[in-house]
């Protein structure tokens, strides 16, 4: 069982400030993992480092056996290493369709071409209806993203995740400040992902980690405090000392 | 509207614009201007308007453009098609060269590099009146008739009609490209740059073909300035062009790329009307439009004439129910 | 040996003094691009104002110099408070083009209205006689004015320094601007503190404008003219720190004046070779190893 991402000795300074301290973890294909810990532990710098966008200091990251560290974020993505935003990072003055097109049109080599209309490119759009349908904003698909409430608006989010076909998927917190109706959406979505994808997950609601994830890790001050499984982590005295609160009491841990 | 019918719609604008040769013969000259300064001002709304890259300086290709064509005919090379074709193509090298460098600026900075750089250009080429012809520009020469048989004239009728099929087909070749895969990707550049580097795109490289493919449009203007009027200016390079045709594009509306050549017509007008009372006074007029543009809203022209189209459809709609 | 001193004093002299006035004028849209991120293009315009009033109050009220200068500068503070509120507002959440427009348009209303006050051409002013006669500073002798504009500057700069570090005014400023939503959530007005900067941005370009005719004649077109001059020096300021542009317009008046001096034709270049040199090392294609 070797390991579709591997985190080796990642380190990452501003200056004097360690925000990322010597993480080590692996990830096998169709892992569920969840990555927990108070805020400013460093959860979202992370998923920067894994997604290209920050540099790191130190350390490596392996996709696949290949040394991605180096490389730039469209690279990681065309390699299958897809993330999405805690705050959504979509293309506000177009539309739904044209949201998840632009993804896939890039993902399958068609940005490139200047001449042949979009429009005239079923197999993109065929592609985009499926996965507008399968995530759940059929009705939308003609709806500027601006227009749209914050539910849907996270359904974009994630649609765009998945039009890249990942075979690493890194998830901000998904379902935060969702309304419960979207957010049943968006977990029955990220539960019906393909078994052999990756998935890493950075949460807070401790009912969605026992729901998903298989492992657990805890991130606090840039460095782990502890991994293992759900009921190993969230037993641990530590882990209630610095971030769960009173044992038992999971939903203490919620946060802001 | 059905797809014939908004091919006829078009085609009948498309028409009546040549029928100008015969509706104001005595405003040719003005009307070619009008046409070089649409298809300048198309060329920024695809770098502007879809691309989303402010440039403040984009007068540099129109001039390179207009330049090239005057050298050319002095050098003998009088044919006029492939002289503007040469001559947009050395804006597009020029920008090929200057785009890398250029494009790692964004927002703020990129505003005022693309301002400033623009004034060093107008600088450089005033001081360079062996080429330039400093403040007396390019003179002397002339082109050949077009394909051999259409004279160039001082009444203007195959100069204007010339500009107006260049403008035509690069209206209809932004069309395509906007409405194409690359098109939508210019359009994400635009709304989320960083996004689009997470989806995979090759933002850098996206960016430099728009940078390239306006920057020879607004050669092909310029190129086409000089050929129609057999003269070369420095006010090609100068801070106002680059200024003016900004104006002009979001006046008309930007994104639309019927909305330049509108906002051309527009400005061009009011400016020589006003010109004609002081010339100065014209900058009242359109400064206080820019201040009204912008307190209004997006779209300019062309998107205030949407929304009242819109409005008058909505009213029909809920009247019917 | 004498004659390159002289010469080295000289180019110094005045290319501080062009550089002081430059900084008067540039200081006021470092401020408003660091602290309100709005590029504000019309900035010149307040130094047109600016001048063309301390020059207009000279000519024809014949109010003597440091008191024209004076209400000039009140005057112009007190336009742009009405200016701010009723145009800038706005802008502080527009995007980059927007602010781009609405500040184009406000140079064009400016212009026009110039012309249609004081006419198109230069208006010719005279410096009052303790400023235009010459003082022996041994080496050579140089026009009292320049060194009573390098002296301003250093009054300015050091009046800056002196707000901007040691006041409470200051440390809020510096706050609102490394980080406004914490700023704000400190209980700082953000809002009144933009206009107090605007105004004070934009008096300071009057005063730039006002002292500095001589070096930057007044026209129609000034907002036009020195706005790419304004431009460099925030641009190699790094858009938003003002020490640096302090250090970069009085770097732009000795490369300017000393490029004139040596290379009569194409010395004004110089300036613009070293915006484009510096930009270059920005972007990273010009590295310089220091050690």
């Amino acid at each position: 069982m070797s390991a579709l991402l591997e985190i080796i000795g990642l380190q990452k300074s501003f200056g004097g400030l360690v925000v990322t301290d010597d993480i080590h973890l692996a990830l096998e294909a169709g892992a569920r993992h969840a990555l927990i810990g108070p805020n400013g532990a460093g959860k979202t710098t992370l998923v920067g480092l894994l997604s290209g966008i920050i540099a790191p200091t130190s350390g490596q990251i392996l996709l696949a056996g290949s040394d991605i560290t180096r490389w730039t974020p469209q690279d990681r993505v065309k390699a299958g290493l897809v993330r999405t935003f805690q705050i959504n990072s979509l293309f506000p003055g177009l539309t739904v369709q044209q949201n998840v097109l632009l993804a896939l049109s890039e993902h399958l080599g068609a940005s490139a071409q200047f001449w042949r209309p979009i429009g005239a490119q079923r197999a993109l759009f065929d592609r985009a209806r499926a996965v507008l349908d399968w995530v759940g904003l059929g009705a939308y698909t003609d709806r500027r993203v601006s227009d749209l409430p914050y539910g849907p608006q996270r359904l974009v989010e994630f649609a765009i995740a998945l039009s890249l076909e990942p075979k690493v998927l890194l998830l901000d917190e998904p379902a935060a400040g969702v309304p419960a109706a979207d957010a049943a959406r968006l977990l029955a979505a990220i539960e019906q992902l393909p078994s052999d994808v990756a998935v890493l997950m950075i949460e807070h609601d401790m009912r969605l980690v026992r729901r998903f994830a298989r492992s657990v890790t805890v991130l606090v001050g840039g460095s782990i405090l502890v991994s293992g499984s759900p009921d190993e982590v969230m037993s641990d005295a530590e882990v209630h000392r610095v971030y769960l609160g009173r044992a038992g009491d999971a939903g203490g841990a919620r946060h802001a | 509207m059905s797809r014939a019918l908004a091919l006829i719609a078009r085609a009948a604008i498309w028409l009546s614009l040549a029928a100008v040769v015969l509706i104001f013969p005595d405003e040719l000259s003005f009307a070619t201007a009008i046409v070089v300064m649409a298809l300048f001002a198309l060329s920024l709304d695809l770098l502007l308007g879809y691309a989303g890259i402010i440039s403040m300086g984009h007068a540099v290709f129109f001039g390179i453009g207009a330049y090239a064509a005057g050298w050319l005919a002095l050098a003998g090379w009088q044919e006029p098609l492939s002289a503007l074709f040469l001559a947009a193509l050395a804006a597009a090298l020029a920008a090929l060269a200057i785009g890398p460098l250029l494009l790692r600026f964004t927002g703020l900075p990129l505003i005022m590099v693309t301002f400033v750089l623009g004034v060093i250009l107008y600088e450089a080429a005033n001081k360079a009146t062996a080429i330039t012809g400093g403040d007396n520009g390019l003179t002397g020469f002339g082109f050949a008739p077009l394909f051999g048989v259409f004279r160039w004239s001082v009444f203007n009728r195959v100069e204007y009609l010339y500009a107006l099929a260049f403008l035509c087909a690069a209206y209809h070749l932004t069309r395509r490209i906007v409405a194409s895969p690359f098109g939508l990707a210019l359009e994400g550049i635009r709304e989320n740059a960083t996004r689009m580097m997470l989806v995979g795109a090759p933002v850098r490289k996206h960016l430099l073909r728009v940078y390239v493919l306006s920057a020879f449009l607004a050669g092909l203007a310029g190129a086409l300035g000089t050929v129609t009027t057999r003269f070369v200016s420095l006010s090609v390079f100068s801070i106002n062009s680059s200024i003016d045709v900004v104006v002009m594009l979001v006046l008309g509306g930007v994104a639309s790329l019927h909305g330049p050549i509108i906002g051309a017509a527009v400005y061009m007008i009011v400016h020589h009307l006003a010109a004609q009372w002081n010339p100065y006074h014209w900058m009242f007029v359109i400064g206080a439009l820019l201040l009204l543009v912008v307190r209004i809203g997006r779209g300019g022209i062309v998107g205030i004439i949407a929304a009242l189209a819109k409005r008058d459809r909505d009213a029909a709609r809920s009247h019917a129910r | 040996m004498n004659s390159i001193l002289s010469a080295l004093v000289f180019v110094l002299l005045y290319g501080v003094s062009y550089g002081v006035v430059l900084f008067t004028i540039s200081v006021g849209l470092v401020l408003t691009l660091g602290l309100m991120r709005v590029i504000n293009l019309a900035h010149g315009a307040f130094a047109a104002i600016g001048g063309y009033l301390a020059v207009a109050l000279m000519n024809e009220a014949g109010v003597p110099f440091a008191a024209a200068v004076a209400i000039a500068v009140a005057a112009t503070a007190a336009i742009s408070v009405v200016v701010e509120r009723l145009f800038y507002v706005d802008l502080y959440r527009a995007s980059d083009l927007d602010q781009v427009l609405m500040t184009v348009g406000l140079m064009f209303l400016t212009t026009a209205s110039l012309n249609l006050l004081f006419g198109p051409d230069i208006i010719p002013g005279d410096l009052p006689p303790y400023l235009a006669r010459s003082v022996d500073l041994g080496i050579r002798a140089f026009q009292a004015y320049r060194i009573f504009v390098v002296m301003l500057g250093m009054v300015l700069i050091l009046g800056l320094w002196l707000l901007f570090e040691r006041t409470e005014f200051g440390a809020r400023l510096r706050a609102a601007v490394d980080n406004r939503g914490m700023a704000e959530a400190m209980g700082i007005d953000v809002g009144r503190l933009f206009t107090i900067a605007f105004v004070l941005g934009s008096a300071l370009a009057a005063l730039g404008g006002a002292v500095g005719y001589p070096l930057f004649p007044l026209e129609p077109l000034y907002p036009f003219k020195y706005l790419t001059l304004v431009l460099i020096v925030v641009s190699l300021a790094d858009f938003g720190n003002i020490k640096a542009s302090a250090v970069a317009a009085i770097l732009v008046g000795i490369v300017d004046t000393g490029g004139r001096y040596l290379f009569p034709v194409s010395g004004s270049f110089l300036v613009n070779a070293l915006f484009i040199l510096v930009m270059m090392h920005r972007t990273g294609l010009l590295r310089v190893r220091i050690a």
